[in-house]
């Protein structure tokens, strides 16, 4: 896995590089939850995408969506040569997912606060149609300022929807400031539990701990689960680690081969 | 136009088993038919309009046919981005059903007041804006948004109001229903003017100006073929809408001629001023102050009838 990790993140410099396109450290911060998700946790067959019983993975944080685009194409729902066209004009591939876009691709996001109203719609499909899949949902921490995101999670909650998951790429940084300087999100953990979620906190970047987070699901006290993961905005790449600059910022040729370095990719 | 609403969705529930019926904590006893012949195809999302959107989107992604239902003005203006995002973009079947459209709920004050529903709506890509002008229509219109592939808004009153149709009309979304003929003037109404735009016709018949009413029930797609004949047809036509004069009824087809070139009907587009009510006062006082009486509609239709200077 962390073989993967590696590839994919270098394949996220490659395309932020090449098309010019910011958001590259919030991609960085959660590929580790994208590979345990699509290497360990999903049932899911690349060669049928649009299988009833499939799970589902949506990234309501749209604007990762080089993380999701290179994990599907690594994971085999399509040709990873259709990255090299990411954000060109005409592509299927946009900055944000759009709808149907690729195999894969349960939704279109980039506006935040989306995802888990509509992967509790799923999740309730799931019930009343007695399938057993999972819906997992990746949120950021600066999604979880937007009302809609509380309004799902009161819902779920009183509906004890054990089959949906979020997983929060909790990275401490929004898109211009620290997330909890911007609004009182700590304790983040807490705050899930005491809305009737089964909430635990991992290190984000520990496959093994995100593997038995989302491995548990549903969890047997019939609730749905949330899982903080806590990241580093820009993991992977040092002089992009822990520095908001590059929410925007797009690497040079130079800082592309330095990264690649540090991943081993050189 | 709510109960009978109501009990067409029960009907319809029964027969099909996608339909999924979503309530913002609205609806009193109302569903409770429903609720009864389908206990698990029910769900109070409680005062989450936002999230209760993307729920039914959701639901839409796995086959359903949910019905989100609430206030008007909550079920449009307050979750707008998710009605954009996760139904219009994504083209999902997902039926908007507001209650208390226009100045139906005029004594609850402006915040209940839904004088923009259609104009926000109706510019939205893949959106279907249906406004039924009686109980009759707005079964019709629930049967045949089912049909439908992508999103459909339906536009209630409230309960209560005059029947029109003595009998189902034929009815098909974007297909407008001649009420009453007449050659001098056409009224086109959509929603719960209807009546009104009945009785404003009999008053201008009684002048001496025979008049067309029709309920223009669906406002996008615009019934083009209507269009087309009704201006060619009459000295003016006259939209009758519980709405803004920006942006509903009036402003689409106002859009539709400058796009058409010239035409021999003038436009006379009735519907509430750019501005919000602040008295209190029941749908009737509302009216009048907006000058939506049949008396002032009539001679609003007068003045436009004279020939400018």
């Amino acid at each position: 896995m962390d073989e993967t990790a590696r590839r994919i993140r270098g394949r996220l410099v490659d395309m932020s590089h090449r098309a010019k396109t910011p958001h590259l450290a919030s991609a960085l911060s959660c590929v580790d939850i994208l590979v345990a998700a699509y290497w360990g946790v999903l049932r899911i067959d690349p060669a049928l995408p649009q299988d009833p019983d499939r799970d589902r993975f949506i990234l309501s944080k749209g604007h990762a969506a080089t993380a999701l685009y290179a994990t599907l194409a690594q994971r085999g729902f399509f040709d990873p040569a259709l990255l090299d066209s990411f954000a060109a004009d005409g592509s299927p591939l946009a900055e944000h997912p759009a709808p149907r876009c690729a195999p894969g691709v349960e939704l279109a996001t980039g506006s935040l606060g989306h995802g888990l109203p509509v992967g509790l719609g799923i999740a309730l499909g799931c019930r009343l149609l007695h399938r057993s899949y999972r819906v997992f949902v990746v949120m950021s921490d600066g999604e979880c300022n937007e009302g809609s995101v509380w309004e799902a999670a009161l819902l779920a909650a009183a509906h004890r929807l054990d089959r949906l998951c979020i997983v929060i790429d909790y990275n401490k940084w929004q898109a211009t400031a620290r997330s909890n300087e911007t609004m009182a999100l700590s304790p983040l953990r807490e705050k899930w539990q005491a809305f009737g979620w089964e909430a635990v906190e991992v290190d984000g970047h520990d496959p093994a701990a995100l593997l038995e987070a989302m491995g548990g699901v549903p969890h047997p006290s019939g609730r749905p689960r949330a899982i903080v993961a806590h990241t580093v905005k820009g993991k992977g790449v040092s002089f992009m680690e822990d520095d908001n600059n590059w929410h925007y910022r797009v690497p040079t040729a130079e800082e592309v081969r330095r990264a690649k370095e540090e991943l081993g990719l050189a | 136009m709510r109960n009978a609403f109501a009990a067409e969705l029960t009907a319809l529930a029964v027969e099909d088993p996608r339909i999924y019926l979503l309530s913002g904590d609205i609806g009193n006893q109302l569903f409770d038919k429903f609720k009864a012949a389908r206990p698990d195809r029910f769900l109070n999302c409680g005062v989450a309009e936002a999230n209760m959107i993307g729920v039914a989107a959701g639901l839409a992604l796995n086959g359903f046919r949910p019905i989100a239902y609430t206030i008007n003005a909550f079920i449009t203006t307050r979750c707008y981005e998710q009605i954009r995002v996760d139904l219009c973009y994504h083209n999902l079947p997902v039926i908007l059903v507001g209650v208390g459209g226009g100045l139906a709920y005029a004594s609850l004050g402006p915040t209940h007041h839904s004088c923009e529903d259609i104009g926000i709506l109706r510019i939205l890509p893949n959106m279907k804006v249906v406004c039924p002008g009686d109980a009759v229509e707005a079964r019709l219109a629930m049967r045949a948004a089912l049909r439908e592939p992508g999103p459909v808004y339906i536009r209630l009153g409230k309960k209560g109001e005059p029947v029109v149709h003595a009998s189902p009309p034929p009815f098909q979304l974007g297909k407008a229903i001649v009420v009453r003929e007449g050659s001098e003037v056409c009224i086109l109404s959509t929603g719960n003017t209807l009546p009104l735009a009945i009785e404003a016709g009999e008053e201008l018949n009684r002048g001496g100006v025979s008049t067309r009413v029709v309920s223009f029930h669906t406002v996008k797609p615009l019934d083009e073929g209507c269009l087309t004949e009704v201006f060619s047809r009459f000295a003016v036509v006259a939209t009758v809408e519980e709405h803004s004069r920006l942006g509903g009824l009036g402003g689409g087809i106002a859009e539709w001629m400058a796009d058409r070139g010239p035409v021999r009907a003038r436009l006379c587009r009735i519907g509430t001023p750019d501005r919000f009510l602040h008295e209190a006062g029941e749908q009737a006082h509302a009216r009048e102050a907006f000058g939506l009486t049949p008396q002032q509609v009539a001679s609003t239709i007068l003045a436009a009838r004279r020939p400018s200077a």
